[in-house]
């Protein structure tokens, strides 16, 4: 274990170049139940393998992972040559939940502190958030959720559990929807894959609540490389929630999670993401559903924060009258890169699809849509609506439109609308006029912006949105 | 009772001056009217006061209850009694009547302090029922595709809500037909009181024919050349600006 356990410091280093990370310095104790040390080799793979007790198709499975990672180029001709400043060989990959932050509520940050009170973040969450409790106690309500869905046939449990107890189930559908070899982030996460949810929803079971992984995060190291599988099975229904508004003050730089969906005949599967990373982190997420006959996949996503965000939630639509649908907000703000979008497939007759995009680019951020929607020849009767509109809140902002449309065929109708707006200073004039300061004159404009889209939200969660966005925009005047 | 004294104000955008001097005391309780020809700074002078940003005072002052606002933001502007009925009010997308309003009522509360919903729109009600609106109007987006008089009568219910201490009506009866001028002279004569001081604007005596003012004042070239009763706007309205004009001329 000395090996594994020397370099102990390395965990608050800046694996990154260019990021401080003393000011937020996370220490942990000596001994770690797990660790696989830093950097990414097949002795890594293997031991994150081996202490997850895994069968050896997934010990295989990793590992042709890692070769695939390793062998791919990293995307940046296309997006940002920011990712180069990833360097692989500094980040842990694997961390238990052994670990024990030495920190106390004391020396976290004042402004760190406000937020949570602004958020109205309960005080046991604080400490967790903060990274003063490694663990988030909310075993109980996990368990209750996870016993109340269980009478209905459903299974909910982390994706370690679940390879280990549904392999059955897992192995049919894990992996198809995004190979490995999709992109070099899918295949790192192939390899290294730790933590996330399993689900599976028996047909015609439709699960009355949001099903939501906040519940569950405690048992994992948070979902630096996440792997979520959902499965719907015939003419069921589910949602599922995954994150918090609340700011995640993360010790890792890399997220690079991988979920995918599985919507057999009939079923519906609405997943929900609202995310809020500091803005260290590289948030390099794949995300895609298979939606089969007559079913419908919705991904609401939202993105605040983080350093850049890659993150394009994507549809095939298999089967015949198949439905995808991605409704994404995302916030840049100074120094952050939003670069998201959607991807729609078609690849049945009569399957539609439709996207709304909306992001706001603060200060020098960068706001970047990028979509796909394909509709190849032979197919008919296919419909795609794209709408993305881009608000730019300072003179030095920017957004870019990046559509790539492909329609064989002439029995389909796609439409793209897209729209650039700034807010203007005779409407900031306008409500400072009524007395709001222009923080919050500047917040209302955003909210506004996004207010169509965030009324589909669960009500709590497009109310900590408005809260987030208040925040976000405080900081960004004056 | 509070006054809004304009103390030998001047105002430029870029170089140019535009307003060039003007004096004038509003109390509440009292409506005074300027009147004068297009470009001639009345408008200009009724958003320097409210602080916008593209004007500037180069000289004078504006003070309330004889303590000066120059230093203050617009908001806090706001939040000390003045309001500025637009002459073109801004689109809000996504933001409801209701919303904004709630939030400009929520800026004037101390920290911590939270606005009750109930009451809120309780009072909302009552003073939409007494300028005549419709209910459903306070779920549309602000400005948001409104007509002109419905943009002015959105102004009225504002003012309504935010019971400001004076409030600098910027041509108000611009664009509205007879009948949503009517609607909305009826709406300021039933928040006139004592509590309220008003500085009306507009070139045609025609709005203050429902809007009775108390003065009357003419304001020619970034100045006041001429103030009287109401009895001026008529003489205004029969003899025309050349009349005052050729009066300055000939003085």
């Amino acid at each position: 274990m000395s090996e594994i356990t020397d370099t102990l410091e390395t965990t608050a280093e800046n694996p990154v170049a260019g990021i401080d990370q003393t000011s937020g310095n996370f220490k942990y104790d000596m001994t770690y139940d797990f660790d696989a040390g830093t950097g990414l080799s097949d002795r890594t793979v293997d031991y994150i393998s081996a202490v997850k007790k895994e069968a050896p198709w997934i010990r295989e499975f990793r590992q042709n992972a890692l070769k695939t990672f390793q062998s791919k180029p990293l995307p940046t001709h296309w997006a940002t040559k920011d990712l180069e400043n990833i360097n692989f060989d500094k980040i842990r990959y694997y961390l238990s939940q052994g670990l024990k932050p030495k920190r106390t509520w004391d020396e976290v940050p004042e402004d760190i502190k406000r937020t949570f009170e602004r958020l109205g973040i309960p005080e046991q969450e604080r400490k967790f958030l903060a990274g003063v409790e490694a663990q988030f106690d909310s075993e109980a309500a996990y368990s209750n959720i996870k016993e109340a869905v269980a009478k209905q046939g459903v299974i909910f449990m982390n994706s370690t559990e679940g390879l280990r107890e549904h392999p059955e189930i897992f192995r049919k559908f894990f992996g198809k929807v995004i190979p490995t070899g999709d992109n070099k982030f899918s295949a790192l996460n192939s390899a290294v894959f730790s933590g996330g949810s399993f689900i599976y929803v028996p047909p015609g079971v439709k699960v009355s609540h949001p099903l939501q992984a906040y519940f569950r995060i405690n048992a994992e190291n948070f979902g630096q490389f996440e792997r979520t599988l959902i499965i719907c099975d015939e003419g069921s229904e589910l949602t599922y929630m995954e994150g918090c508004t609340a700011p995640k003050f993360s010790t890792a730089t890399l997220h690079s999670a991988v979920v995918e969906l599985v919507a057999l005949k009939g079923a519906k599967i609405q997943y929900i993401t609202v995310q809020n990373w500091s803005s260290n982190v590289f948030n390099l997420v794949t995300k895609r559903g298979l939606a089969h006959e007559e079913s419908e996949i919705k991904w609401i996503d939202c993105n605040i924060g983080s350093r850049l965000t890659m993150k394009y939630p994507g549809v095939v639509l298999k089967g015949r009258k198949a439905r995808g649908e991605v409704i994404s907000i995302a916030l840049a703000n100074d120094g952050q890169h939003q670069d998201t979008g959607a991807k729609m497939v078609h690849a049945a007759d009569e399957t539609t699809s439709t996207v709304v995009s909306k992001s706001i680019s603060v200060g020098q951020g960068r706001a970047t849509y990028r979509g796909v929607v394909h509709i190849p020849r032979g197919l008919k009767g296919c419909k795609n609506n794209t709408e993305c509109d881009a608000l730019l809140i300072n003179t030095n902002s920017r957004t870019d439109t990046y559509p790539s449309i492909t329609v064989r065929g002439d029995r389909h109708a796609v439409q793209h609308e897209a729209s650039v707006s700034k807010v203007s200073a005779d409407q900031i004039f306008y409500m400072q006029q009524r007395g709001l300061t222009e923080g919050q004159a500047m917040s209302l404009s955003v909210n506004g912006f996004v207010n169509d889209l965030a009324r589909q939200f669960p009500m709590e969660y497009s109310v900590e949105l408005k809260r987030l966005i208040d925040l976000e925009m405080e900081g960004s005047v004056g | 009772m509070s006054s809004l004294e304009i103390k030998n104000l001047h105002v430029s955008t870029g170089d140019k001056e535009i307003v060039k001097g003007v004096t004038l005391t509003i109390n509440t309780g009292e409506i005074h009217a300027i009147m004068g020809p297009n470009g001639t700074g009345k408008s200009t002078m009724a958003k320097a006061i409210a602080g916008h940003p593209d004007y500037t005072i180069t000289q004078g002052d504006v003070l309330i209850d004889g303590k000066s606002i120059l230093e203050k933001e617009s908001d806090e502007r706001a939040r000390e009694g003045i309001f500025l009925a637009f002459q073109y009010p801004s689109e809000i997308p996504g933001v409801s009547i209701a919303n904004f309003l709630r939030a400009a009522l929520q800026a004037r509360m101390a920290e911590g302090e939270e606005i009750d919903a109930s009451g809120y729109y309780k009072r909302l009600y009552q003073k939409m029922d007494l300028l005549k609106i419709d209910r459903k109007f306070t779920s549309r987006s602000v400005n948001e595709g409104f007509s002109g008089g419905e943009k002015k009568r959105s102004e009225i219910l504002q003012m309504a809500m935010l019971e400001p201490k004076f409030a600098l009506m910027d041509e108000t009866d611009s664009g509205l037909d007879i009948d949503a001028l009517r609607i909305v002279s009826d709406g300021v004569n039933s928040l006139r009181g004592p509590n309220l001081g008003i500085l009306l604007i507009t070139h045609y005596q025609r709005l203050l024919s429902y809007i009775v003012p108390d003065h009357v004042h003419v304001m020619i070239d970034g100045r006041i050349v001429k103030s009287g009763d109401k009895s001026l706007a008529l003489e205004l309205e029969s003899r025309g600006y050349d009349w005052v004009k050729q009066e300055l001329a000939t003085a």
